[in-house]
């Protein structure tokens, strides 16, 4: 049975669209059969994060307003047959999402993949709500700084009352993602560290991935951080959460980068 | 800056935490029942404003919510030529969680 998910946050540049790129690879190495949809109308990144920006014809609009068939829209990832993307449009009109489209979309999506991935814009606005909406299982992105985790508190109470889930009576399964967590830093009591946050926002923990430069190397290239190089930090937080999200009992690290002495020395604010 | 500023740095996560648990605590029981003040507030001026051409800027909207009691006062200037009232101070308490409260204000 499929699974939609909805990756949010609340705040923007947390991380959204990298987790749904590295996440959605994760359970698509893995065997899975997922789709990644972009819900940022009018600021659609996840389609550049994936590689696959000059292979847009339709997006998620056309497929609502009618104007094309859910398989035009659909872009089949070249590296990984069972990852597709449903791009978001670059319409600056963000009315063009009605609930009802999107509940038929999601439905269609539902019959076609095992995972529905659907990354949510920034903010509490039609994109964000509707791109939570249909969602079974919520990830919420937070950095481990203040803004981030208020917007996620707020962005948890409206998973509560505003999903289909919730308006039903039933419990949207909530996961937390902490990102861009320095684990040094956090030691030295500089950087909320994992236990004030789960203390504060009381959601259970679906991974931690550390800060790390592949993000960033792996966004320049237009891959997913989980294909572009598996075996750094953050692609291997990135699997152990997808495994978890799976069900898979993982024992819950901080994976790090190894790195030289030199690099030890010198190189600490280059990263 | 001295040796003491060194230890404050050191500290910064503490109080981030201490931070957001006080204002979180306070930003949960008011997300349920806050918006009763702002519907308060839209209804009380949309009455007024059937009745009278309301200027926004006479108009003084004040919320101070509390831990047992909140307060909406709304202090509107009513222009003389079409009532006779000059000025119409409007002060509404109403506590969410306090039966009287909600019986005074429903």
């Amino acid at each position: 049975m499929a699974k939609v998910v909805v990756v949010t946050s609340g705040k923007g540049g947390v991380g959204k669209t990298t987790s749904t790129a590295a996440l959605g690879a994760a359970l698509a190495q893995s065997g899975q059969n997922v789709v990644v949809v972009d819900f940022d109308v009018g600021l659609r990144n996840l389609d550049l994060v994936m590689g696959a920006e000059r292979r847009v014809v339709f997006d998620l609009i056309n497929v609502v307003q009618g104007v094309a068939k859910l398989p035009q829209a659909l872009i089949r990832d070249k590296r990984l047959d069972t990852l597709t993307l449903l791009p978001a449009s670059q319409t600056r009109d963000k009315d063009a999402l009605t609930e009802n489209g999107v509940s038929r979309v999601i439905a269609e999506l539902r019959q076609k993949f095992d995972w529905v991935i659907c990354d949510s814009p920034a903010g509490i606005e039609r994109g964000a709500m509707l791109a939570m909406r249909f969602a079974d299982t919520a990830i919420i992105v937070t950095n481990p700084e203040v803004s981030s985790v208020r917007d996620s508190d707020r962005i948890i109470g409206l998973l509560d009352a505003k999903t289909l889930k919730a308006e039903r009576g039933e419990r949207i399964d909530k996961h937390l993602l902490i990102t861009r967590y320095d684990q040094g830093r956090a030691a030295r009591g500089e950087m909320l560290n994992i236990e004030d946050v789960l203390e504060i926002l009381s959601i259970p923990l679906l991974g931690i991935v550390p800060e790390s430069e592949e993000v960033l190397r792996a966004s320049n290239l237009g891959s997913p951080v989980t294909l572009n190089n598996p075996l750094s930090a953050a692609a291997r937080a990135y699997l152990d959460a997808a495994r978890r999200l799976k069900g898979e009992d993982v024992e819950m690290t901080i994976p790090t980068d190894r790195r030289g002495l030199l690099v030890k020395l010198f190189g600490r604010r280059a990263a | 800056m001295s040796v003491f500023s060194l230890f404050r740095r050191r500290g910064s996560a503490p109080v981030a935490r201490d931070r957001l648990q006080i204002l979180l605590a306070y930003e949960r029981t008011t997300r349920s029942s806050s918006d009763l003040l702002i519907v308060l507030r839209e209804e009380i001026l949309t009455a007024i404003g059937r009745h009278v051409v309301i200027e926004p800027d006479r108009i003084r909207v004040r919320m101070d919510r509390g831990d047992n009691v909140s307060i909406l006062e709304v202090d509107i200037e009513v222009p003389n030529p079409p009532a006779a009232l000059p000025r119409v101070p409007l002060t509404f308490t109403s506590g969410p969680r306090r039966p009287q409260g909600n019986k005074a204000i429903g």
